[in-house]
């Protein structure tokens, strides 16, 4: 029923679009509130659906999930989280997979974040996760298979200090427990402990940051997340090999989650992104119109 | 004294970080252990620094009663509750043993009900700038406008499965069209453009670098370039 009626609804916006391209184009165009209006519907009906859009999964998040599962069990990954809330939407749908995906292949997981927000949008993905009957009965505990070392302050020097050693940067975990003291941490000293590190980015300090210092200058395996505004910017990383994989934004989300077989909400999402990308097309092309029709009548 | 004292702190701290690139090893790689440590300090005072900023800039506001000054209320009343709120989780949590995020805490409540939420309201309203100005603004008026408007189209279309599924559905063909081209922009023109810019800004981050490392600019220390 909810299918029904918010594709019934879809329909009729975009039938109403008629109506703002003969008002365009006869020089009265409509209001930004309008617009608003069409962009709220957009994004907000796909969200009463239950349909998976069909997503093909592109070469670079098919090698990143490759490379995420030829981790043998009890892989060390040290998992980056540079994001704030208004990233959420994009990168928290990569990040439950992630960890769905290390909890069940037994990956042993080490979260911290440049970002003040960061570990806590990885304690909400880790929650999720939990809630996976698949990751239930693998029974994940805290300290013993992942752990959360929180913010610290720095930026790149963060990254640059951990080359030398974790425990310069992260004497104690969230839950304040002294870092000897944490099993999971047990002969990690740097960077050539880890096995794989996974960063979720959102801007300055992050993907561009990892791949400069714990990449270029102390030899680790990079993957990451990134917001669809940033992937842009790490195109040139990517085909340079400094990274393994790239997922970028809520179709890398979705891709994700295909490669991996665990739908969830980049998939569902995905959905509303669609339809709104589907309207600023629609409007550009309307705009557009009116625009030649109006230099063809003035010429004329 | 004031101002030679922060250049030759200046000066040191670049090049040991330049050096210990090179040659990380005793005594740079110590040094640079050492002013990693600074940093990562300096960094936090600077947080402090700056919701003290804040707050002043709010309060001075409120009493010389200038527009929105009513904004400024909110801001220090917000930053209040979220202080007091977040230190006492983090004092609960260092005498429990637990984290001061701990589901539970008037800290996670407070993260999950309103900073997130009004975070990701703010970042949101972007979509809807983005179609009204798409709508009123976005014109295929020159050459160069053009090519953005096509590679716009065929970026917006391919990186969501939105027009394949279609053409795909209707037999025209089962190659992912759109997704591949939106690929190929992004692996090469946008790739060539970015490493240019990234090569622009580097060369001039060395040159201002060199410029602050050797004491010729000295405006962060409140002298003339």
């Amino acid at each position: 029923m909810g299918n029904t009626l918010a594709i019934i609804g879809m329909a009729l916006l975009g039938l109403s679009l008629i109506y703002v391209l003969y008002r365009t184009i006869i020089g009265n165009p409509v209001s930004r509130r309008v617009v608003f209006v069409y962009v709220a519907f957009a994004a907000g009906l796909p969200l009463f659906m239950d349909l998976l859009p069909p997503v093909h999964v592109t070469p670079d998040v098919q090698a990143l999930v490759d490379a995420l599962e030829e981790l043998p069990p009890n892989s060390k990954i040290l998992a980056a989280f540079d994001y704030d809330p208004p990233s959420a939407p994009e990168l928290q749908p990569m990040a439950e997979a992630f960890f769905k995906m290390a909890f069940k292949n037994d990956l042993d997981v080490i979260v911290m974040g440049l970002w003040p927000q960061g570990p806590q949008q990885a304690d909400q993905a880790i929650a999720a996760a939990l809630l996976d009957p698949d990751v239930q009965a693998m029974n994940p505990q805290y300290g013993i298979d992942y752990v959360n070392l929180g913010f610290q302050s720095g930026n790149e020097f963060v990254i640059q200090r951990m080359g030398s050693g974790f425990k310069a940067m992260f004497s104690r975990d969230q839950r304040q427990t002294p870092y000897d003291s944490i099993p999971v941490l047990q002969n990690i000293v740097n960077f050539s402990n880890i096995d794989f590190v996974m960063n979720f980015s959102a801007g300055k300090p992050g993907t561009v940051e990892w791949v400069q210092f714990a990449v270029d200058r102390f030899g680790a395996t990079l993957g990451a997340g990134n917001t669809a505004v940033q992937a842009p910017q790490i195109y040139p990383y990517l085909r340079a090999n400094q990274m393994v994989g790239l997922l970028g934004g809520m179709s890398g989300a979705a891709e994700f989650e295909k490669a991996l077989g665990m739908p969830g909400a980049g998939s569902t999402m995905l959905l509303s992104q669609i339809s709104t990308h589907a309207i600023v097309i629609l409007f550009i092309i309307i705009g557009n119109t009116a625009y030649f029709r109006t230099r063809k009548r003035k010429n004329g | 004294m004031k101002r030679e004292i922060p250049l030759i702190i200046t000066s040191i701290a670049g090049i040991v970080f330049a050096v210990s690139y090179f040659i990380p090893h005793y005594p740079f790689g110590k040094a640079e252990n050492i002013f990693g440590d600074w940093i990562s300090i300096v960094s936090a005072f600077a947080i402090w620094l700056g919701m003290l900023n804040l707050g002043e800039v709010s309060l001075r506001k409120i009493i010389r009663k200038t527009e929105g000054w009513q904004l400024g209320v909110i801001v220090l009343v917000s930053m209040l509750v979220m202080l007091i709120i977040g230190f006492s989780s983090v004092f609960n949590a260092i005498s429990s043993g637990t984290s001061h995020m701990a589901p539970g805490t008037g800290l996670k409540w407070m993260y999950d009900y309103t900073f997130s939420p009004l975070s990701a309201t703010m970042f949101s309203m972007l979509a809807f700038f983005v179609a009204s100005a798409s709508y009123r603004a976005f014109r295929a008026r020159s050459l160069e406008a053009t090519l953005l408007l096509v590679t716009a189209f065929f970026v917006m279309v391919g990186r969501v499965p939105l027009l394949d599924p279609i053409v795909n559905a209707l037999g025209i063909t089962d190659f992912p069209f759109f997704s591949a081209v939106a690929d190929w922009i992004m692996t090469y023109p946008n790739s060539a453009g970015q490493r240019a810019i990234m090569i622009g800004i580097a060369l001039g981050i060395t040159s201002s670098s060199l410029r602050i490392i050797l004491g010729i600019e000295r405006s962060h220390v409140g002298g003339d370039a």
